[in-house]
């Protein structure tokens, strides 16, 4: 149990635990705050209410039955968590992945930045008391969560991509749905915009709301849409270029306000560039040619050589009893996702199972400026500062 | 890729050992990643010339992260990874911690974002850091046993955890 030490004198303040049971903390988030009237003084947040110790079960596990439980750290955005691990064990193996699954992944990765904001701007504007926006969000989340179960069978674990590649080709009918999704979100995205940019209530809650400036932000380790709105230009996708993003055109939106009215800017202008990215990707994928790397004993051979092939069935019992020993050494990725720098780091003994598996989410990290957004503002702020912060407790605890 | 990270580590190792000869103690290159190899004593010293020196500048702290390798001795691995957002490179700090004496100087005061990384690094490998201004628990209670990302502490833990079958006789007997 966390104790507060007061920072002003014991008579004029007192003492409010928010959380872990509040809907606006976005799961079990505690915050201790220190109050003078209305006016935050202190804040002190308590988190480990999931801590599942996905970190410590990776060890246990070889490294793809470890992928599964990427997928449960950042619910919103699996498919990112099953990329940047993906991504790192294919440097530890120093494995190549065709081009088309590449495009297939960005594909995928792109529409789940979309979707994940949408959870964002929905579960955001309810805490400020904007309902209707929430029903129009998840309504289109629901498109993209059909396509997901379209490629994958699921809506949210997918577990789709894999070491090596994709877990399956792109289902019959993908492009129509696909398609059909592009031909009708810009305008849905105009639509969240007329609900709230120019809301006057909407502005009085987030302009000038939880400023941070960027030598803080940057000294605080921020990333994603919140140092992005701070006026830093930094995003994965462009610095260090994975999955062939370096073939993409997109651009990457700044603000300099560096409130929670900008962070909100940028995110609504991200899906606007997500989108681009999609269409873009979407031209990309050929309708045929490989899905996974070609690497007997590391990827599992296809269902019809095993009926023909001894190779193959060997290769197929080894991949699932034993595993596959990469060589030892450390290797760490990053990639963006929805919420920031998201990396993965890997320390292989040369065993079938990695010796240490440890991921940088960017909620645990953004979190941390959260006593900074807060502390002098008025408690109804506290709401706003902790959604603009985009955070998901299941990557805060892991 | 290989290349120009090659050229990265040169300039880093460069960089610090004209600086102080004794802050290089190995330079690794794997995958195309470096690693300074930093002696315990020095690494604030060589964190802060990362983030002030004008070839350097790593500004941003990315992540930090231990890694046991018991029953080796000195048996802790302890990683920070930094990143330079001017000049888009990243480079890996690593400094050796005996399982003795797990104690090390902390990177607060260089960088405040290293405050909750180097937390979860206490919580969960029992690493202390000297200077640091809240080292609390973060993940578990603060009333929790031994640290759970060593290697001798067993996947399950060490509680017995209650048996749900034996609770499901017990409450259905009358």
């Amino acid at each position: 149990m966390t104790t507060v030490e007061t920072a002003v004198g014991t008579a004029k303040t007192m003492v409010l635990n928010m959380g872990p049971q509040h809907p606006s903390t976005h799961g079990v988030l505690r915050i201790l705050l220190e109050l003078d009237g209305e006016t935050v003084v202190k804040a002190v947040p308590d988190l480990g209410y999931l801590h599942t110790g996905i970190e410590k079960s990776c060890e246990d596990k070889t490294y793809s039955q470890a992928i599964t439980l990427t997928d449960r750290m950042d619910y919103l955005n699996p498919l990112g968590n099953n990329l940047v691990y993906c991504l790192a064990v294919e440097k530890l193996l120093e494995l190549e992945v065709p081009k088309r699954a590449q495009y297939i992944r960005v594909m995928m990765v792109e529409l789940q930045r979309i979707s994940s904001h949408l959870v964002w701007l929905g579960t955001h504007a309810i805490d400020l008391g904007a309902m209707s926006v929430f029903l129009y969000c998840f309504r289109e989340r629901e498109e993209i969560l059909k396509i997901f179960e379209l490629f994958t069978g699921q809506r949210m674990m997918t577990s789709y991509i894999r070491i090596g590649g994709v877990a399956l080709d792109p289902p019959a009918g993908w492009r129509q749905a696909v398609e059909r999704f592009l031909k009708m979100m810009p305008s849905r995205v105009d639509e969240y915009e007329t609900l709230l940019t120019e809301n006057r209530i909407w502005i009085g809650r987030t302009k000038g709301i939880g400023y941070i400036s960027v030598e803080d932000a940057i000294a605080l380790s921020m990333s994603g849409p919140t140092i992005r709105a701070a006026g830093v230009a930094y995003d994965n996708r462009k610095a260090f270029p994975y999955s062939s993003y370096e073939e993409f055109n997109f651009d990457v939106p700044t603000r300099t306000e560096s409130d929670c009215y900008a962070r909100y800017l940028i995110r609504v202008a991200e899906m606007r560039e997500s989108l681009k990215i999609v269409r873009q990707a979407f031209g990309k994928i050929k309708d045929e040619g490989p899905i996974k790397a070609e690497a007997p004993g590391i990827i599992p051979p296809q269902r019809e050589k095993m009926k023909t092939e001894m190779e193959a069935l060997i290769y197929h019992f080894k991949i699932f009893t034993e595993g596959f020993s990469p060589a030892p050494g450390e290797v760490f990725v990053t990639v963006e996702s929805p919420r920031g720098e998201l990396g993965c780091f890997i320390a292989s003994d040369g065993s079938p199972k990695p010796l240490r598996v440890h991921f940088r989410g960017p909620s645990y990290i953004n979190l941390q400026a959260l006593p900074k957004l807060i502390e002098g503002q008025l408690i109804s702020d506290v709401i706003a500062c902790i959604g603009t912060i985009d955070i998901v407790l299941g990557e805060v605890d892991r | 890729m290989t290349e120009s990270s090659s050229k990265n580590a040169n300039v880093v190792a460069e960089c610090l050992r004209s600086w102080n000869a004794k802050a290089v103690a190995e330079v690794i290159e794997f995958r195309g990643e470096t690693t300074i190899v930093v002696p315990r004593e020095l690494l604030r010293a060589t964190a802060e010339r990362c983030r002030e020196d004008a070839k350097l500048q790593y500004n941003f702290l990315t992540d930090a992260t231990c890694v046991d390798r018991t029953p080796a001795e000195p048996r802790f691995e302890l990683n920070y990874h930094l990143v330079s957002i001017p000049r888009r490179e990243k480079v890996r700090l690593r400094v050796w911690v005996s399982g003795n004496d797990p104690v090390v100087d902390s990177l607060v005061p260089v960088w405040p974002g290293a405050n909750w990384l180097e937390r979860e690094v206490f919580d969960l490998f029992g690493i202390r850091f000297t200077g640091h201004p809240d080292l609390r628990r973060i993940l578990l209670p603060d009333d929790w046993e031994g640290h759970p990302l060593r290697r001798d502490y067993p996947v399950e833990g060490y509680r017995d955890v209650p048996n749900t079958g034996e609770l499901f006789r017990k409450s259905s007997t009358p």
